[in-house]
């Protein structure tokens, strides 16, 4: 079983890199028989290859090419450097992690109140939808100008921006959760003449666990998405979104491709970190497995 | 002295839906007197009412007419004071309790306290024979021991008067069997006074000490029948003749209410 998983995971890994470095030489040969032709260069198709794999600004980088500059600013770095991808991760992720927990109150806190008034079900869920339409492009820059206005600079005005994005799939989640008991056990509480506290703790809060999870993977990985758009916008001189800036200012393709790299290894890692969480959450409350 | 009051005691009591396809009258002018120590029977085919009767009872529904008194005061008082407990059709034991856990849950509520909770969690557990089985979570049990322990859950505050919706409706007949007879003896032993919806003739015949014959479409009282047998009893009196005879008369009963449509 995992054994032929993990052959058929190989299996798509070596296609995606052979189609990989078949694109990268499709798509750097234009500017290079340019040159070629230039320079007045005898060329011919081995040397074209060879060329299109280690050209300092590609458009798009062989896989190699990505590796290199990752192991370098992974790794040659001290980690508190500038040209480090640890130093921009790291101030990426705080971000994120702020932004997931202002954004994870907030969510489950509307979630709350639109399950227990009435009004707050039919007035605030409209508005809720419709902040997620504006898209998120669109707003960062103003939310970063705005709160710099008022002196709030540097890792809030990102983690806002993180919990904006964050707050909705959990709002979504948590009052479809806390809505979920069975009328038979909301019925039991009744006959228990139990208060409106002991009714959400011991039955809609436990009851809504499954829900709160599935939204926190989600969230999670849109609050990194938050955290790297607040970083787009100039200003932000640190963090994955900084250098992705950069990278495209100087045609710095290669860097570019390793800070996406290293974006989507943490987006992995922090949703697998979410179902560990899970996994021990759901076992203290006597899941099958 | 002042007369004790009957545990229900129901005038003409009605109660009318208001659905989205019009008034459904689901109970139609109710009478009935139930005393202490009473094992009364609710029987009758699906939609006579005998559920919302039992719900009315709780005051999970509210009449809509009529005079209806719990233990001498307002259904809804009854309640609020936590004077039955209440055993739904199916378990509806909370998963992410044990059965501990979920044998606890109505005294963490009532804020009985711990040690006492562990006392009464473990009375309860012995009464329907599951000692041993406090860190089970529900999943690992049986239907009819999860029946047994949403019994027990009920049994824990002590209330005198047990309310049950088909408590036993989706188990075999054999864990039925078991559970009857078990169920009988507790009665016995605890004299509550209890009301049970059923669907099944000698589940009420066996159980029994009146019987309730209901008929639907308004949902209203045809018969009562009050139970000849001896109070004590196993279940080889399903094989005499009064257990036959009472049998049929709640056969009758039922047939005589069908006659109507």
């Amino acid at each position: 079983m995992l054994e032929s998983s993990l052959a058929a995971i190989t299996a798509i890994l070596a296609f995606i890199v052979f189609i990989w470095y078949g694109a990268s030489v499709y798509l750097n040969s234009d500017v290079l028989i340019d040159k070629y032709e230039r320079q007045k260069t005898e060329w011919n198709f081995q040397l074209l290859v060879k060329d299109s794999w280690s050209m300092g600004r590609p458009i798009l980088p062989a896989p190699h090419q990505i590796l290199e500059d990752l192991k370098k600013s992974l790794f040659d770095h001290k980690i508190t450097s500038k040209r480090s991808l640890v130093y921009h991760g790291g101030i990426t992720i705080s971000s994120t992690l702020v932004g997931f927990v202002m954004g994870g109150v907030l969510g489950i806190l509307l979630a709350i109140g639109i399950v227990h008034v009435p009004t707050l079900n039919k007035s605030v869920l409209p508005w809720i939808i419709a902040s997620q339409t504006i898209p998120i492009l669109a707003v960062a820059p103003m939310i970063i100008v705005v709160l710099g206005a008022i002196g709030l600079t540097g890792l809030l005005p990102k983690a806002f921006i993180s919990a904006y994005l964050s707050f909705f799939p959990i709002v979504i989640g948590m009052v479809k959760g806390l809505r979920s008991p069975d009328p038979m056990h909301l019925d039991l509480m009744k006959t228990y003449n139990a208060t409106q506290p002991q009714k959400f703790w011991k039955l809609r809060w436990p009851a809504s666990t499954p829900y709160l999870f599935a939204s926190f993977k989600v969230s999670i990985a849109i609050s990194l998405v938050g955290a790297i758009v607040g970083e787009l916008p100039a200003g932000a001189r640190a963090g994955l979104g900084a250098r992705l800036l950069t990278g495209s200012y100087y045609g710095q393709t290669v860097q570019i491709w390793s800070a996406l790299i290293v974006a989507s290894v943490i987006a992995a890692t922090l949703v697998f970190l979410m179902s560990f969480m899970e996994k021990i959450v759901q076992k203290r409350m006597g899941a099958l497995t | 002295m002042k007369d004790i009051p009957p545990v229900v005691e129901a005038s003409k009591v009605d109660l009318i839906f208001q659905t989205a396809d019009g008034p459904v009258h689901a109970i139609s002018d109710i009478d009935l007197e139930i005393n202490k120590g009473d094992f009364i029977s609710l029987i009758g085919p699906s939609g006579c009412g005998k559920t919302t009767l039992l719900r009315l009872i709780a005051d999970l529904e509210k009449p809509t007419g009529g005079m209806l008194r719990v233990n001498g005061i307002s259904p809804e008082e009854a309640r609020l004071n936590r004077d039955y407990g209440y055993v739904f059709q199916s378990p509806a034991l909370y998963p992410w309790r044990t059965v501990d856990g979920n044998l606890k849950l109505p005294l963490e509520i009532m804020g009985v306290d711990k040690n006492d909770q562990e006392k009464r969690a473990r009375e309860a557990l012995e009464m329907v024979d599951l000692a041993g089985f406090e860190k089970k979570f529900p999943w690992q049990l049986s239907g009819g021991m999860q029946q047994r322990v949403s019994i027990a859950r009920a049994l824990t505050f002590h209330p005198d008067l047990l309310l049950m919706d088909e408590p036993f409706g989706a188990l075999d007949e054999i864990v039925r069997d078991q559970l009857n007879e078990h169920f009988h003896r507790l009665w016995e032993q605890t004299q509550k006074t209890v009301v049970f919806v059923t669907h099944s003739i000698p589940e009420a015949a066996y159980l029994s000490t009146k019987i309730v014959v209901m008929s639907p479409r308004p949902g209203k009282i045809i018969e009562v029948i009050e139970s000849t047998l001896p109070e004590k009893r196993t279940l080889d009196i399903r094989e005499t003749k009064e257990f036959l005879e009472l049998s049929q008369r709640i056969r009758k009963g039922l047939r005589a209410g069908h006659s109507y449509d």
